[in-house]
């Protein structure tokens, strides 16, 4: 288990070395959250320390910014696009075929702790449209059917290891 | 690492090309997503085995998507050929010598690449190979032919306006942020700003620039801090383009080490530096004022404008900020001259744009193209028309502050102005085409709800006038919705534009309006019939045939 | 100067004035919802928008300059109809719970949809289930009520200085919480209460102690008692259409009496033994090295709370004395009860303040109940007081004069200017200036202390002294004054200061979060020139002159600084955790 009550060494050199400069506090939560896959609240009071800014500060930035997440995420984050041209071409069905398949709604976690699904907002890839991404690995041109193999390739690949 | 100078600058010639011949693998982050590293390995791994005497490449985006992964091939003194929709064996066959023609693509006529120049044709990830392209030349003119003031005069003659969406004249920002009194004289007086941020669903030419021609930017940068008297610049990237981020990182340490950025850039007494900040999934931010407080380390909240961040901007000094492909457009105003550029495009409009194609087009795919073209030229001749035989509807433009564009302004040539005639506007430069399994009110909720949620929640027409409109719609959609529905609808949105502070609030009507001007009869129809011709609204009957 | 006109009236104001402003010069009213005078604008409303005339564009005038030229028009349908519209967008977004709301009959929002003559709900309602938020007991949150003008925002973070408030969330899931999602207990709160007085709506408002007293008055077993804080005479006539400044004093002791209390004091005379007292203590310190200088003034429970919390390394440099009010009822339950011969038991004292902080420093450590019981049972505000009055029935303009009991309610000037910011460093120098010379002050220097600049420093003439002295109010002026102690500490250096005052609220103690709220720097000039008033007609100006604070010396504590005096007068500090996280617990060991 994590103790929050410290940095680790590799978010401390992040930090001293994001330190001096102004308005570091967007990048530091970014690292904060790379290395632990969310933003743990208690983090929250070490860095409120080191950088001398006040918790509410970091508190009312944290909940403005969606990229942010507070809990920690299950193994795989699939985030489904709902951009514009992903919504024209399929994925509002294709989002409604994963939930089902997870048996979960957005901003959820499966029981089984493997997926959590979100909804992002075009990865730029509109013209793979529709696109969803697993932990930041992009896939294209999907339909109901490639996207739930998807699914399976990832739980296949849990059940070998 | 020698550090550059003016005169080994000019040691960089364009190559000649290898006698033995190249591919280039098209290495975007949706070339990838399609395949395009499998085969780039492939290609490296098999060539070596077998010491074929081919130069394998990366390169940017070749503006097709639709027929990603893409490569390049020149063999021998032949002229280059594009393959796309290839897999791994399909592309190693290649080295057999076999001819593919099914895989053959063509790039769509009637393009003028100038913001695209480079991308698909250089590796983004080398400097050698955008100094080959004349790189750094411009930021060397201006250092030591122009001089600040006849930068700008350049750029006010090429009639170059903001690509980021509102069209503002770049010279006249940056003059204005030049002129601007600062609290502080020296290195932190004054900011350029380069927004990358691009938020607007169904857009990606800034992520294809940043990904396929980094350099470019940053010496559209350098200009501008250079235009401005600013020696601090900061790029604010979404964190949704983690590849974008890292080839900026990369060409920014690049030129750290040829002494392109630092101190005494080219032995002048310029100096600029360059620092990446990223955005944290907030459409918001694209908005400048809230972009600032977010590098600011602050909540993304817009404040009223005047005064302008040209005047007070970041940390209260005068900034100038400035989209990715405005940017990009820079070097090649100053190194080809204002008024030579000025001669390409249409009334206010000079220029060209870049266009995002999606949704139900033939070939989606980024196109540049002069101002002036008209819609159906870009949807037909480089889009290649509807897909599946369908019919044409609509298309968006601008995005969320946008609008819908039905089939009787087709012939409208692009420009700032003709579009806002239109009721939309060129935005950043998205273009979603609509067919006729497109509903206009689900469309229209669909933007409501995209704004809704992005909504900064700081103003209460936009905070709560998103919602109550989104609520309106879902009515409407949901079979539930009364006539007078329509006349809340126009007033929300009236008082939204009118009374939100920022422009995501004022333009955020947009989408909705525009789909009811121009298909009125199918609000009434989900109103009044309880159908929806497009059958998108489950609640609803579809048409009967 | 800038020319421009409005409604076609020509208007000149000075360049960097507002469009809302100019307007007001010439009486043209704009209907305002999230700005407050007092503060910046935040225009997060969209209810002031205007017309530049020939335009179709709207602007807000609460935060556009005005510019050479500009011909504005404040009055159309359209504009009226996108102002009304905004409105509606607001209260489908809001509970009508009027009725039972904190802030019924003096709710900003209310008298808005009142004047815009709301009559139907277009819009469907849109409301979250929020948790009020009443663990502090001094300020109570009601987020589903609040209209998100960062008003209080403005107040806690950048003038207090103290963020324990701030937006979470974004879009309609924007939500006014304490920091970081605590409750109001564990947040550094320090209860100044100026959110309470900026929120224009009933989303922050003060806990209502009122039915403790009335349960008090209506019980025959008790002894009820009362004392009014100075800043709450020159104040409270706001509230019954008097102008701010007017002193109230005779018609509040009729008010009490009438009301039932049994003695009416002044928490006046209270601060002239606050002042004896911190006085002998200064004195000490600076001549016999009786502890570390500077001397930092206590009085005030809120700035208290904040250096126990943020600054905890100035304890050794806070006067032990309590604040006024406190030292009044220890002597009510102690002094007063001995005379009486009543048990303090019996005694029931309510304070009225214009502080919420007091209500929490009733109970805030164990010196606080050196009676045996809790010395002040009840602190009420101005504004509490203001309510209770109504509910009496009485017209309070026209009450007679009446004279308080006089033990515990005879006070100098010096006690009365305690409620201004540099009013205790004043009273404290007059009293210093005697101790240590034998001769009054006279008015050397002291203006220097006087007014609404953030933080006044001073250089003052004591016989062989020179005293270095800072007055700070508002606690985001503070830091500044601490950051130069603490430096020359560090640096091994003398210290930059003999004596410091501060004050939570800016202006002090007239401008406290439970006062009449209208408030901006007109008023507070206004009602300091009525305590100064007050001093300038009182019969004794230094607190040690009051005969009856001589006499309860001679009587009961001995000498100034006596064993006695220290048991009954003065408290203690310790260090306090800003946030109460699951894994602390409250106190961090105790420090005297
Ligand atoms: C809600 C909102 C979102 C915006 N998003 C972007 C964006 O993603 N990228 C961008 O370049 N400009 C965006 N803009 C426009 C910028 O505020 C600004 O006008 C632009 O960056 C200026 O650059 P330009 O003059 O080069 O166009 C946005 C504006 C608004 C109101
Ligand atoms: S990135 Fe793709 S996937 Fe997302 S909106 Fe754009 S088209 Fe859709
Ligand atoms: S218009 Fe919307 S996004 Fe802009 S400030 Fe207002 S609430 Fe925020
Ligand atoms: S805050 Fe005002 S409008 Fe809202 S319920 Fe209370 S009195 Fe009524
Ligand atoms: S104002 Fe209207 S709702 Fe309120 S109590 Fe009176 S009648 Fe009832
Ligand atoms: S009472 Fe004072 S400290 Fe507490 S939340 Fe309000 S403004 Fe902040
Ligand atoms: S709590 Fe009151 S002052 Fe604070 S933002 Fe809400 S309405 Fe405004
Ligand atoms: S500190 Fe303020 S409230 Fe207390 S007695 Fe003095 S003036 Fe009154
Ligand atoms: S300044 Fe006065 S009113 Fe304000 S918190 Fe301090 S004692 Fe209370
Ligand atoms: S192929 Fe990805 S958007 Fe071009
Ligand atoms: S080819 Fe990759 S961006 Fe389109
Ligand atoms: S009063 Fe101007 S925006 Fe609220």
């Amino acid at each position: 288990m994590n103790s929050y009550e410290t940095l680790p060494d590799q978010l401390s050199t992040y930090v001293n070395k994001w330190k001096p400069k102004k308005g570091s506090l967007v990048m530091i939560l970014h690292a904060v959250q790379d290395y632990y896959g969310f933003v743990p609240k208690e983090i929250c009071f070490v860095l409120a320390k080191e950088l001398k800014v006040p918790l509410a500060r970091i508190y009312e930035v944290l909940t403005f910014y969606h990229y942010f997440r507070l809990e920690l995420p299950a193994k795989y984050r699939i985030a489904v696009c709902m951009g514009t041209a992903c919504y024209l071409k399929g994925a509002p069905d294709n989002l409604d075929a994963i939930k089902e398949n997870l048996n979960i709604p957005e901003g959820r976690a499966t029981e089984d702790g493997l997926f959590t699904l979100e909804i992002v907002r075009c990865y730029g890839c509109c013209g793979l449209a529709p696109v969803m991404s697993i932990n930041g690995k992009i896939y294209g041109k999907l339909d109901k059917k490639k996207s739930l193999g998807i699914l399976d390739e990832y739980r296949q690949k849990e059940t070998d290891s | 690492m020698p550090k550059l100078t003016k005169e080994l600058l000019d040691t960089y010639k364009t190559p000649a090309s290898p006698e033995t011949g190249y591919i280039k693998v098209g290495m975007n982050t949706c070339g990838i997503s399609a395949g395009a590293q499998k085969i780039y390995d492939a290609f490296v791994h098999k060539v070596k085995e077998k010491n074929i005497p081919i130069e394998i490449k990366k390169c940017g985006c070749l503006g097709m998507c639709h027929a990603e992964p893409l490569i390049e091939v020149k063999i021998g003194g032949k002229p280059s050929v594009l393959y796309g929709r290839l897999d791994r064996e399909k592309a190693l066959s290649l080295l057999e010598n076999k001819s593919l023609p099914e895989f053959l693509v063509e790039e769509s006529p009637g393009q003028k690449k100038i913001v695209l120049r480079n991308c698909g044709v250089i590796d983004p990830e080398r400097i050698e190979d955008y100094l080959e392209k004349q790189g750094y030349q411009a930021i060397k003119k201006s250092i030591f032919e122009l001089g600040p003031e006849k930068t700008i005069e350049e750029i006010k003659k090429s009639g170059l306006r903001g690509r980021g969406g509102a069209g503002f004249p770049t010279w006249r920002k940056w003059k204005s942020t030049r002129e601007s009194e600062s609290s502080d004289d020296n290195h932190h007086g004054r900011f350029i700003i380069c927004n990358g941020d691009e938020g607007d669903p169904g857009a990606y030419m800034d992520r294809s620039v940043l990904e396929g021609d980094p350099h470019s930017v940053i010496e559209g940068m350098m200009i501008a801090g250079y235009a401005i008297g600013s020696s601090t610049g900061y790029f604010y990237i979404r964190a949704e383009y983690p590849l974008a981020v890292e080839r900026i990182r990369k060409a920014i340490a690049q030129c750290y080490r040829y002494g392109l950025l630092g101190k005494n850039i080219l032995q002048s007494d310029f100096n600029f530096d360059l620092e990446t900040r990223l955005g944290a999934g907030a459409f918001v931010c694209g908005e400048e004022t809230a972009l600032i407080a977010s590098i600011e380390g602050r909540r993304g909240y817009p404040r009223p404008r005047p005064p302008y961040p040209s005047v007070k901007g970041l940390w209260g000094k005068p900034t100038a900020i400035n989209n990715v492909e405005t940017l990009a457009n820079v070097p090649y105003i100053i190194l080809n001259g204002g008024e030579n550029y000025s001669r390409i495009g249409t009334g206010q409009s000079r220029g060209t744009k870049v266009f995002a194609l999606t949704g139900k087009i033939m070939n989606s795919g980024l196109a540049e193209v002069p101002m002036g073209m008209t819609l159906r030229e870009i949807i037909y001749k480089i889009g290649g028309g509807i897909a599946n035989n369908k019919e044409f509807k609509a298309v968006q433009t601008g995005g969320p502050s946008g609008g819908i564009i039905s089939k009787d302004h087709l012939d409208t040539p692009i420009s700032y102005e003709s579009l806002q005639e239109l009721g939309s506007i060129m935005g950043s430069g998205g273009m979603i085409v609509m067919d006729e399994d497109d509903c206009a009110v689900d469309v229209a909720k669909f933007f409501m709800k995209f704004c809704f949620d992005e909504s900064c929640g700081k103003c209460a027409p936009c905070r709560i006038g998103t919602a109550q409109a989104l609520k309106i719609l879902e009515k409407i959609t949901g079979g539930n919705g009364r006539r007078e529905d329509l006349d809340n609808l126009k007033r929300i949105c009236h008082a939204m534009q009118k009374a939100s502070l920022c422009g995501l609030g004022q333009t955020a009507p947009n989408p909705l309006l525009s789909s009811l001007r121009n298909f009125e009869d199918e609000y009434l129809e989900h109103i009044e019939d309880k159908i929806c011709r497009a059958g998108r609204c489950r609640e609803l009957m579809k048409r009967p045939e | 100067m800038i020319h421009a006109r409005i409604n076609g009236i020509r208007v000149e104001v000075e360049e960097g004035t507002t469009v809302l402003d100019a307007a007001k010069k010439v009486n043209v009213k704009i209907p305002t919802l999230c700005k407050h005078p007092d503060l910046p604008p935040t225009a997060a409303c969209g209810i002031c928008m205007v017309q530049l005339k020939g335009t179709d564009k709207m602007i807000r005038s609460c935060c556009t300059e005005i510019t050479e030229g500009m011909d504005i028009i404040t009055l159309t349908p359209e504009i009226v109809e996108v102002r009304k519209t905004v409105l509606e967008l607001i209260l489908s977004n809001h509970p009508n719970a009027c009725l039972t709301c904190a802030r019924n009959q003096n709710c900003e929002l209310q008298s808005l949809a009142a004047e815009f003559g709301i009559k139907e709900e277009l819009f469907g309602k849109i409301l979250k289930n929020l948790e009020i938020d009443d663990s502090i007991k001094t300020i109570v949150l009601e987020p589903q009520k609040c209209i998100k003008c960062g008003r209080c925002i403005q107040a806690c973070q950048e003038m207090q200085n103290v963020w324990a408030l701030s937006f979470a969330g974004r879009g309609l899931d924007t939500r006014i919480a304490p920091a970081a999602d605590f409750t109001l207990v564990e947040s550094p709160c320090v209860s100044c209460g100026q959110c309470a007085a900026y929120c224009p709506v009933g989303a922050i408002y003060v806990y209502d102690d009122t039915a403790k007293v009335w349960g008090a008055l209506n019980d025959p077993s008790k002894h009820c008692v009362v004392q009014i804080a100075p800043a709450v005479r020159v104040a409270i006539g706001e509230s019954f259409g008097m102008e701010s400044g007017e002193l109230k004093t005779g018609k509040l002791y009729t008010l009490l009496r009438r009301m039932g209390f049994q003695a009416v004091f002044d928490t006046n005379f209270g601060a002239d033994v606050t002042i004896v007292e911190e006085a002998t203590e200064f004195v000490k310190r600076l001549t016999k090295g009786g502890g570390v200088l500077p001397l930092i003034s206590s009085c005030c429970p809120a700035w208290v709370d904040f250096m126990e919390k943020f600054h905890p390394d100035m304890i050794p440099n806070f006067s032990t004395c309590k604040s006024p009010h406190e030292i009044l009822a220890a002597l009510a339950k102690t002094y007063y009860a001995l005379q009486l011969n009543i048990p303090p038991s019996s005694i029931f004292m309510v304070s009225i303040m214009p502080c919420i902080a007091k209500k929490f420093e009733i109970h805030r450590s164990r010196e606080m109940f050196v009676s045996g019981y809790q010395d002040v049972n009840v602190s009420i505000t101005t504004r509490e007081l203001v309510r209770m009055i109504k509910q009496t029935g009485i017209d309070f303009s026209s009450l007679p004069d009446s004279e308080p009991d006089h033990m515990l309610a005879d006070y100098s000037g010096g006690g009365t200017i305690f409620g201004v910011t540099g009013g205790v460093m004043e009273a404290a120098l007059r009293s210093i200036s005697s101790f240590l010379t034998g001769k009054p002050l006279g008015n050397i220097g002291l203006n220097d202390v006087r007014g609404l600049k953030g933080v006044k420093e001073a250089r003052i003439k004591v016989g062989d002294y020179t005293l270095n002295v800072a007055v700070a109010h508002g606690l985001g002026n503070v830091e500044y004054v601490i950051n130069k102690i603490r430096n020359a500490r560090e640096k091994g250096e003398e210290p930059p200061y003999h004596f410091i005052e501060v004050m939570a609220c800016p202006g002090g103690c007239i401008g406290g979060g439970g006062q009449p709220r209208n408030i901006n720097d007109e008023v507070r000039r206004l009602r300091i020139n009525g305590l100064y008033t007050d001093d300038s007609h009182c019969k004794y100006r230094d607190c040690h002159d009051n005969p009856q604070v001589k006499r309860l010396y001679a009587e009961f504590l001995g000498e100034y600084g006596s064993k006695k005096s220290y048991d009954i007068l003065h408290t203690y500090y310790r260090h306090r955790k800003e946030y109460k996280s699951y894994r602390e617990t409250e106190f961090l060991g105790e420090s005297e």
